[in-house]
């Protein structure tokens, strides 16, 4: 179909549909019933079998008209495309309508606290009983578990058989008694994230997903999508046009929940943006040592952009090139964060001491120093992403292992 | 701004890369290198009229007007890239890229003319004789230009000993003066100096009441814009060179054994690997842009400055890397690490060491944010 017939078919109906006066699920049913709500899935799921090309269109067409989109939930977006790669038609039926529309939330429980960068040595238990999965274990970082109807679960289904293969992935139901999510308080106050402790809790036999032991091949989908840049839609808010009317009320509450736990997160990357401010303000501008971390910083920062730049260029080429621009980009967000907060506490001296409201930047430079430490850590240390380069990039040879042969025989922590 | 210049080469720009690099790899083999590098003139003559007669080399960035190929800096970053990857040793870019580029961005019309067709052809070698090769604001404190004739001492001049033309930035009465005058003047004493880096060739210049003539006169904003032209060659040169040094080493962690295992498979060194790659396209994507930005007429002026030290430091932390991850073969003379190693160093405070630059930058960019 042609960029421009899309374009006249979505704007129409847009035109007959559009109104800020229906309910959130309402429109949000209208979505998915004209397969507007995700373009870019399956048309016997949803969707209208659109590549990303087209499916921008309809989004820009949305944008343009102020008109809300489907639910955009990071786990749930998560959820939805390892089901609809590995789900059997029955979970399809079950679980995606809801996620589009918003009606469900979704958690991801794959990191324990013994299994963080080693994720395939998970250790929480899943066992056949009676023709249910009785799950028992603790998972940990487990964004929005707290308001989470469901989440997509990686267990251990077989102990005796090597690391990979006894996995098992399931979807699970959050709102039962065996589940319980606790808050997890981080060093700079926020609790975004939980810890969620399975205590004989249940699954039924039709919610494992890619069959028992697959967890690691259905768990690298969800990966493959989380690093593409799925996990928590953070541009929402863009909508032009008036945006009066009541569902932009139940929009903008949803939002606020959905970015809730990310409101600290620029500040995790160094704030670079406030550094020449702050150090025209206090007069570190003019102490030669500043200067020249300054000028490190910024060389560092902008150059990181031109290489993403030159890569993503390099990869619309359609090169055969190997383009390691993610995993360095990566861990170039680790280095310039690190080097941003060093700039911040020389620009601030003695200030650095405090925090708080009434601390510089409104307390954001204090947050900045006590966040930054998370960047080379979350979503893969920067440790995972030197072995990822110099494996994966520059073919150099695997560090030898010690975690093979069964899962009960390898040295762990718990 | 700057977000819509290129940030890729182009199918054409490739494909000339590919043959100035098979060039370089037929005559600038490192055993070609050490050859030349024991020599007074530190070049073979044979292959610098090939690199000018059959590939057109000394003309890249020259227009069609004055007899070069009449593209910028863009392809002239291409050939010195290459030819830093390949250590290439001779007067290029004393030659054509100082001299050349001095000419054609501060010379009257009719100089130009005269001049640059010789650079571009290369039967004229020539040589930019600046008494200062740290910052551009020291520049013209040591030569004197009293309106005839030119005096005072350069201490470091490119191949000045190789050169014919001598195209010389002096302090006169009213700011900096743009001279010619050939080598082999009255008054011109050239004394040849050891280097740290022996594939570049040094001299320093002492000119006693030398006759010269003015070519144009240079104001601090256009010596600045001199600079930042040789500077970005010179990046070109530098990530060229790192990258040499990094392919060959990451290689050699693949075949090193030691306890029993390939070194390149120990954390230690494939992290120290893995971040010299992040540092390397760092300096690579920010020289590539500053390249662009030139060509596109400086729409960003410290992009030049922020790649001389970004470039500086890489092939600086290559050179180091080149060496550990040898271990004791890397600092033989025999093993070829260190002919990179020394042009790194020497790269690194050739026209402004890291540092400067980066003030450099700072004093750019206080103004614009």
């Amino acid at each position: 179909m042609k960029d421009e017939a899309i374009r006249a078919e979505v704007e129409a109906w847009l035109d007959k549909h559009w109104s800020a006066q229906r309910t959130l699920f309402e429109w949000r049913n209208m979505l998915v019933e004209g397969g507007w709500a995700a373009p870019q899935w399956p048309k016997e799921w949803y969707g209208k079998g659109y590549d990303q090309a087209q499916t921008s269109i309809v989004s820009t067409a949305f944008a343009k008209k102020g008109a809300v989109g489907a639910a955009q939930s990071g786990p749930g977006g998560l959820a939805a495309e390892t089901i609809l790669t590995h789900g059997s038609d029955d979970q399809k039926r079950r679980f995606l309508r809801s996620i589009l529309t918003g009606e469900h939330a979704w958690c991801q429980l794959f990191s324990e606290p013994g299994s963080g960068s080693d994720l395939a040595g998970s250790s929480t238990k899943a066992e056949s009983i009676d023709g249910r999965w009785i799950v028992n274990g603790q998972k940990v970082w487990n964004t929005s578990a707290h308001h989470a109807d469901f989440g997509i679960l990686l267990a251990r289904s077989n102990f005796d058989l090597p690391k990979h293969q006894g996995l098992s992935y399931y979807l699970i139901n959050m709102r039962q008694p065996g589940v319980e999510v606790r808050p997890l308080k981080q060093m700079n106050g926020h609790a975004s994230f939980n810890e969620v402790f399975m205590t004989n809790a249940v699954v039924d036999a039709v919610d494992l997903i890619g069959g028992e032991g697959n967890g690691w091949a259905v768990a690298a989908t969800t990966l493959s999508f989380e690093r593409r840049g799925f996990a928590g839609n953070r541009k929402v808010g863009s909508l032009q046009g008036s945006r009066l009317g009541p569902i932009y009320d139940e929009f903008d509450k949803e939002t606020r929940i959905a970015n809730e736990p990310y409101t600290w997160y620029p500040q995790r990357q160094g704030r670079v943006d406030l550094v020449i401010p702050r150090a025209k303000a206090t007069g570190a501008i003019n102490d030669p040592a500043v200067r020249q971390e300054i000028a490190k910083l910024i060389s560092m920062h902008k150059a990181s952009n031109l290489a993403s730049a030159a890569a993503e260029s390099k990869r619309q080429s359609g090169t055969n090139e190997v383009i390691p621009a993610g995993s360095i980009g990566k861990l170039a967000a680790s280095v310039i964060a690190r080097q941003a907060a060093h700039v911040h506490t020389m620009i601030s001296g003695a200030d650095a001491m405090r925090s708080g409201a009434d601390s510089a930047e409104r307390g954001m430079i204090a947050e900045t120093l006590i966040s930054t430490p998370a960047i080379s850590i979350a979503g893969g240390t920067d440790e995972i992403q030197r072995n990822i380069i110099s494996e994966r990039v520059l073919g150099m040879p695997k560090e030898m292992r010690a975690d093979t042969g069964s899962f009960r025989d390898i040295k762990r922590n718990d | 701004m700057t977000s819509d210049l290129p940030k890729v080469l182009t199918e054409d720009q490739s494909h000339f890369r590919d043959v100035v690099a098979r060039f370089m790899a037929d005559k600038s083999h490192s055993s070609q290198v050490r050859k030349l590098m024991a020599t007074a003139e530190g070049f073979d003559m044979a292959v610098w009229r090939q690199l000018c007669d059959e590939v057109g080399l000394a003309g890249t960035h020259i227009p069609e007007a004055y007899g070069g190929f009449g593209f910028g800096p863009v392809e002239l970053g291409i050939v010195a890239e290459q030819m830093g990857r390949y250590l290439y040793a001779g007067p290029f870019f004393a030659s054509a890229v100082m001299a050349g580029y001095t000419i054609l961005l501060g010379a009257a019309e009719p100089f130009k003319e005269a001049l640059l067709p010789g650079i571009a052809d290369g039967c004229t070698i020539a040589t930019l004789v600046m008494d200062d090769l740290n910052r551009p604001e020291n520049v013209g404190k040591r030569l004197v230009w009293d309106g005839e004739t030119v005096s005072g001492t350069a201490p470091l001049v490119l191949d000045a000993q190789n050169a014919d033309l001598l195209i010389v930035i002096a302090g006169s009465a009213d700011g900096l003066s743009l001279l010619s005058l050939n080598s082999d003047s009255v008054g011109v004493n050239i004394i040849p100096l050891e280097t740290l880096d022996s594939t570049r060739k040094l001299a320093s210049v002492t000119f006693n009441k030398v006759d010269a003539l003015k070519l144009g006169v240079i104001t601090q904003a256009l010596l600045d814009k001199i600079w930042d032209h040789i500077c970005v060659a010179l990046c070109h040169e530098m990530i060229g060179g790192a990258q040499h040094l990094f392919e060959t080493t990451v290689e050699y962690t693949k075949l090193r054994y030691q306890f029993g295992r390939p070194i390149g498979s120990f954390q230690s060194l494939k992290h120290r690997c893995a971040d010299l790659l992040m540092q390397l396209e760092f300096a690579k994507a920010a020289t590539h842009h500053a390249a662009q930005c030139l060509a596109a007429g400086e729409p960003e002026p410290y992009a030049a400055s922020m790649a001389k030290a970004l470039a500086s430091d890489a092939y600086i932390e290559a050179g180091r890397a080149a060496i550990q991850l040898r271990g004791g073969i890397g600092f033989t003379w025999e093993e070829d690490t260190q002919l990179w190693f020394k042009r790194a160093k020497s790269s690194e405070v050739f026209m402004g060491s890291p540092h400067l630059h980066r003030e450099r930058m700072m004093t750019m960019l206080e103004v614009m944010l």
